[in-house]
């Protein structure tokens, strides 16, 4: 099987060039930076704990989601461009095989540092406020999804870009996904139809904030929740807010969009001339 | 040709063509390659080349045409296991290393795990490499890299091996090797597919070859039949005016260099009544030399005669 041999090289990969060693380090520093910040929030509050799990939570979404794109815009594109892929791709070994295999590894690899970054937030929280998330499994699910939502995007951009111009494109779309999501919360805010319908359509298109969101709300204490819905739709503004888990077709509607955009992708890939 | 004929061949194109946007890179390509022949592809840079390579490992799709390699369509999978290439231009995973390069393509080609070792060491010792198989590819020469390429071309025992410029990178020492490693593969039955537009290259290891340009084979077959049974003679001229300089050319493709005219194509036979018509028309002779013509002459007469 060689989308497992492929995929087997990606993590290998990102190993050799210290790319794990890199974010190991960069993300243990910004833990230790915790007890810091406890000097500023008081640790007692349970709010205060959560939106604090949330901000870190959203930076750590967003090294993520910032390095799913460093790392997959270049996985084809620069194999192509050095040569690699033509040493490669004459072997009894279909390019779908070499498509599906990155895309596993790079899943793999985003799926590890979600887990481990997810996993020492939690444990430096709780260690310097005593509050833990009431589902951080489920809050570090919807994170690694994001990353893998825009590696996915990337990863198809790379097929037919350079890895320069794909990496660009699937920032900005990452950021229009991000505008558009404090779009939606502002159109919710003042009841505005045109809005709304930009922001959900943003959500549709590009999946990364409506993940994000989902994320969110697991993060979030019971009575938190029950007190931001009672101060009514003004809350509703606040982009680090969630009030209500994802609804189950909008989950689906992601899924199959990665599995439309990898069809594409395999399409796209196999179509190519190298 | 038959599907069923192409078989019998390591090679064999039909009009095969391919174009990139308006740029027309191959047009209507007809060849074949015998099963264990060294076959020359030999034309200038641009000719098409490399993009016949790319389309017969299934790297590019023809435009038009068809093609087969091992008696297969190009693009079989199964028959991938029997190929080797080298690329032109490639490069490996410079934080690997060359075992584990091979190791890669030994998984890839599906050879059983087994043999991978012995094929390691063997195609590491073929090209020279046996004392850096366990540094990385980053730290390789250009020529080093090179001949790893050709180790990866020769794991798995092809039946046919595609060699796209072989000694682009290599110093006299290496070009020397590849030869050698070259007439082994022919030894032992494989074909080999060499692209190149070293001519001296070819005329020492080819036994057939194709002069390509503009994307279309212009002279296909042995190395003498290509150079033509009739040689050229120079002779050294001198008091011919033009107007009888011309009318010399019914002896042959006529080159006029000033004193020294070249006639091509000319039986040896014919070299007495050559001078006698040169001396009667009052020229004086002062040298006939018979000149064993060279792929290259008969290279770029060809592409001279394309262009005319």
């Amino acid at each position: 099987m060689h989308v497992l041999t492929i995929a087997r090289l990606t993590v290998l990969e990102a190993s050799r060039r210290k790319l794990l060693l890199a974010l190991a380090l960069l993300t243990s520093w910004g833990f230790s930076r915790l007890p810091t910040m406890n000097g500023v929030t008081p640790a007692e509050v349970r709010v205060a704990a959560s939106q604090l799990t949330i901000l870190v939570a959203f930076m750590f979404s967003g090294v993520l989601a910032l390095g799913s794109t460093l790392v997959a815009a270049p996985s084809i594109a620069s194999d192509i461009e050095s040569g690699i892929a033509l040493a490669i791709l004459p072997r009894p070994i279909r390019r779908s095989e070499v498509l599906i295999g990155k895309w596993l590894g790079l899943a793999v690899l985003i799926a590890l540092y979600a887990a481990l970054s997810g996993v020492l937030e939690m444990l430096g929280i709780q260690w310097a406020t005593a509050y833990l998330p009431p589902n951080p499994a489920a809050a570090i699910t919807f994170v690694a999804a994001e990353g893998i939502v825009l590696m996915t995007l990337a990863l198809l951009l790379s097929t037919r870009l350079a890895p320069m111009t794909g990496g660009v494109i699937a920032l900005v779309l990452f950021f229009v996904g991000w505008i558009g999501g404090i779009a939606l919360a502002i159109g919710q805010a003042f009841q505005n139809n045109t809005i709304i319908n930009i922001g959900v359509g943003s959500r549709l298109l590009i999946p990364t904030d409506g993940l994000w969101h989902g994320a969110i709300f697991y993060l979030e204490p019971a009575d938190f929740l029950a007190a931001a819905r009672a101060a009514g739709r003004v809350r509703a503004g606040n982009p680090f807010f969630a009030d209500s888990a994802l609804p189950v077709p909008y989950l689906l509607w992601i899924v199959a969009w990665i599995l439309v955009a990898l069809v594409v992708a395999n399409w796209s890939f196999a179509r190519r001339d190298l | 040709m038959e599907a069923a004929d192409a078989a019998s061949l390591a090679v064999h194109t039909q009009d095969l063509a391919k174009r990139y946007g308006k740029t027309v890179a191959l047009s209507g390509l007809t060849m074949s390659v015998r099963r264990a022949e060294v076959f020359g592809f030999l034309g200038p840079n641009g000719a098409g080349k490399t993009t016949a390579v790319k389309l017969l490992v299934g790297l590019a799709r023809a435009t038009a045409g068809q093609a087969w390699v091992l008696g297969a369509p190009v693009g079989d999978l199964k028959t991938r296991r029997r190929l080797g290439y080298l690329p032109e231009l490639f490069r490996y995973q410079g934080w690997m290393k060359a075992t584990e390069i091979l190791s890669l393509h030994c998984e890839l080609a599906g050879l059983p795990r087994a043999g991978w070792k012995a094929e390691i060491a063997g195609a590491l010792e073929t090209v020279g490499l046996s004392e850096r198989g366990d540094d990385r590819v980053e730290g390789f020469s250009k020529g080093m890299q090179q001949r790893l390429g050709l180790g990866v071309a020769l794991l798995g025992r092809p039946e046919l091996v595609l060699l796209d410029e072989p000694t682009s990178a290599l110093d006299p020492v290496g070009r020397h090797d590849v030869r050698e490693i070259i007439r082994k593969l022919k030894d032992r039955g494989t074909a080999v597919f060499l692209n190149s537009h070293l001519l001296s290259e070819v005329e020492q290891v080819c036994d057939r070859l194709a002069v390509v340009d503009r994307g279309r084979v212009i002279a296909t077959g042995t190395m003498s039949q290509i150079l033509g049974q009739d040689g050229a003679v120079r002779v050294r001229v001198t008091g011919l005016p033009p107007e009888r300089r011309a009318s010399l050319g019914a002896y042959g493709n006529l080159e006029d260099e000033g004193e020294w005219l070249t006639f091509r194509g000319l039986s040896q036979d014919r070299v007495p009544e050559l001078v006698s018509d040169i001396v009667n028309q009052g020229g004086r002779v002062y040298a006939v030399e018979p000149r064993h013509e060279t792929l290259e002459d008969r290279f770029l007469q060809l592409l001279k005669e394309q262009d005319s």
